[in-house]
């Protein structure tokens, strides 16, 4: 059962809080060393709990297709300090990180994978499907490319009724390839639509690199050609990533229609629990695992003074308990009962949610 | 029926035509509730392909009465995101035949999100379009494919066959909390008729007797329906009381109605102007068999387009649809 207290507990650990009462050394952080640990716990929670998710798919307690974001871990979490709660964000199917980092908590995204009632699309969606209408996070979407024109509908209605939120849709290098993407963007673009569109280019599309699957593989300067303001971001650096999305959406929220940001960045897992990976060259991995964006950010603030052996061991052991308080949940939470099997399929003698 | 192209106001003789009534539809929709706006190809500047919101661009402005790019997929899809985001857009696809562009959104996105959400998101999405053959527009502007969406849990799909329908169909899709497809048949857009001043809404959940019958259950949608009513015409002549079905819902089909009817005739003519292998004409087949068996005098018949990409040849096209022919030989065997 996901009690309220469960729930808490892991709001807690997603909360911004620049002091905390305990686990750091320095008792009073600075502004820039209390949002870069924020950063690191945002950033870590998503490695870690990733991480168990590979050791709980190898125990069979999670099933399914599961798509890990481990390496990518800057954009999700550099991305999601400039949008507010009213903003919404639409995702793919490598979206723990994104979902995490909006703050749904990590008892609802590990009770999803586990199929339980408490998850946070009641057992419907499973590891590729993360829905929280309460946080305007629309999912979740495996057709690759199929959550861009979405993306477009939820900026036009907030453009609509004069409403300054901003739409934040990801996606990858593979789904730029889709017609859906080329479409969206000249939609948008056509429509002046707040939509920052945020293209984690990790150079495959599955297994296919990316120069065997455009013939330019200059993605924004492809992106600016539909009229919107586009570049290229280190996506393996969360500030810089963080500095870009914050510049893009200031601009959208200006008025200035949608933007387009490419994240270059690097998934160090295989694309799914099913890929042997065949495809990439190790010393390729190991390269870019040099450039580790969680890793990085703690050596950064390690140089800057901003953190401790004690302060990143207090902060390891945070996130840790979290994750395991999420599996607990998950693990106790009740199935979905059979008799529920025809929810959700048509609204008539449900609620509608506007 | 009038070769007219265009629509035309009929202040003389108090009729309206399909494309009237459906525009009356939209119209109202559009002045009584600011969260509806019409989106698709050419229906501001042009009017609407089939001229069916002539005028209401003029009437509402641009930002109501969207043109949009040839991007099926986009602006569907942004019809899908409009409606998660509380607005109640009405999209107008041109064709059945091009809504293939925007299948991907219809049915992994408008037909799932509720569910695969947990319930979470709606879709309360209305998507028009034309559908089905008579015109001479060959294989790529005239299947019905209708019977396709009417597989998908999750979509409700609405054929109007009359003027009433057209007129108050759009209004009932817009209280649904799901993605509704409205299905207009293009061979009815010019037919005309008076307005029931006694009508005012429409009962989605309902198909309608729209001739009533004892002798043979002739059940039909959409285009077919004047069909199906032309043939009961000349059934009447030869002594056989057919009862016509019109379906409206497609889905859900509204089993209580046509086993109603067949439980009371004993005999039943499905038409429908999909394909025979696979098509909803089989489904409502299967229905009566599965619950009116033993009220059976005959083997239900059935009265499909032939298997064969629609031609574009006149006497080759009217051979490959249903015609009033063809049904009152269905219901002649049948009670013979």
């Amino acid at each position: 059962m996901a009690t309220a207290q469960g729930d808490t507990s892991a709001r807690t650990s997603q909360t911004k809080r620049p002091r905390r009462a305990r686990g750091p050394a320095t008792p009073a952080l600075s502004p820039a060393a209390a949002h870069d640990l924020d950063l690191l716990r945002q950033m870590l929670l998503i490695r870690r709990f990733e991480e168990r998710c590979v050791e709980l798919y190898s125990a069979a307690a999670i099933r399914g297709f599961v798509h890990l974001y481990i390496g990518e871990e800057a954009v999700a979490v550099g991305v999601h300090q400039t949008l507010s709660e009213q903003d919404a964000v639409v995702s793919t199917y490598r979206e723990h990180g994104h979902a995490l980092a909006r703050g749904v908590p990590p008892e609802a995204v590990m009770a999803e994978m586990y199929g339980k009632a408490t998850g946070c699309s009641h057992g419907r969606g499973g590891s590729m499907h993360l829905f929280d209408a309460g946080r305007r996070f629309y999912g979740g979407n495996a057709i690759v490319g199929g959550g861009l024109p979405l993306a477009a509908g939820l900026a036009l209605a907030d453009r609509m009724r004069g409403d300054s939120r901003v739409t934040c849709c990801f996606f990858g290098d593979g789904a730029f390839a889709e017609g859906e993407f080329h479409e969206t963007a000249n939609l948008a673009a056509l429509w002046g639509l707040p939509v920052l569109f945020v293209c984690e280019n990790n150079l495959y599309a599955m297994g296919t690199a990316l120069a065997r699957e455009h013939a330019q593989t200059d993605l924004a300067m492809r992106a600016a050609s539909y009229g919107m303001a586009a570049w290229a971001v280190d996506g393996m650096d969360v500030h810089a990533v963080e500095k870009a999305a914050r510049g893009a959406v200031e601009s959208i929220r200006a008025g200035n229609g949608p933007h387009f940001l490419e994240m270059r960045t690097y998934r160090f897992r295989a694309h799914s629990m099913y890929d042997p990976d065949r495809y990439r060259p190790k010393d390729e991995i190991e390269e870019w695992k040099k450039h580790d964006p969680v890793t990085g950010l703690a050596e950064g603030m390690r140089k800057a003074g901003f953190l401790d052996t004690d302060a990143q061991e207090a902060l390891g052991h945070e996130v840790m308990e979290a994750i395991d308080r999420a599996v607990r949940a998950a693990e106790q939470a009740p199935e979905e009962p059979t008799e529920d099997l025809l929810l959700h399929v048509t609204g008539r003698h449900e609620e509608v949610p506007s | 029926m009038s070769t007219r192209t265009r629509p035309r106001a009929h202040p003389d003789d108090g009729t309206t035509t399909f494309r009237e009534a459906l525009r009356e539809g939209l119209r109202e929709a559009l002045a009584s509730d600011d969260r509806v706006f019409l989106m698709g190809e050419d229906v501001g500047r042009y009017g609407g392909c089939f001229g069916v919101s002539l005028g209401l661009l003029e009437e509402f402005g641009p930002d109501r009465v969207r043109d949009t790019p040839l991007s099926e997929s986009a602006f569907v899809g942004a019809g899908i995101g409009a409606a998660l985001a509380g607005m109640r857009p009405v999209v107008e696809i041109m064709t059945v035949n091009f809504s293939l562009l925007a299948l991907d959104q219809i049915l992994n996105n408008a037909a799932t999100l509720r569910h695969m959400s947990g319930g979470q998101l709606g879709v309360p999405l209305v998507i028009r379009m034309t559908t089905g053959a008579g015109r001479q527009l060959a294989a790529q502007h005239s299947h019905s494919l209708e019977g396709w969406y009417a597989h998908i849990p999750g979509l409700r799909v609405l054929a109007p066959a009359t003027i009433d329908d057209a007129r108050h169909l759009l209004s009932a899709a817009l209280t649904d909390p799901d993605p509704v497809l409205l299905f207009e048949h293009g061979s009815l857009y010019n037919a005309a008729g008076t307005l029931d001043p006694a009508v005012h809404e429409v009962d989605l959940d309902r198909a309608a007797v729209r001739r009533a019958g004892d002798d043979v259950t002739v059940v039909a949608y959409g285009g077919c329906v004047p069909k199906a009513l032309e043939a009961a015409e000349e059934l009447a002549g030869a002594g056989i009381s057919a009862e016509v079905v019109d379906l409206r819902s497609l889905r859900p089909l509204d089993d209580a109605t046509i086993v109603g009817s067949v439980r009371r005739t004993h005999r039943a003519v499905v038409v429908d102007e999909g394909w025979r292998s696979g098509s909803l004409s089989a489904e409502i087949e299967s229905r009566i068999c599965e619950q009116v068996f033993f009220d059976l005098d005959a083997p239900v018949e059935r009265v499909c387009s032939a298997e064969v990409p629609i031609p574009y040849a006149r006497r080759l096209e009217e051979a490959a649809l249903p015609q009033p022919a063809g049904i009152v030989a269905a219901a002649r065997r049948a009670v013979s």
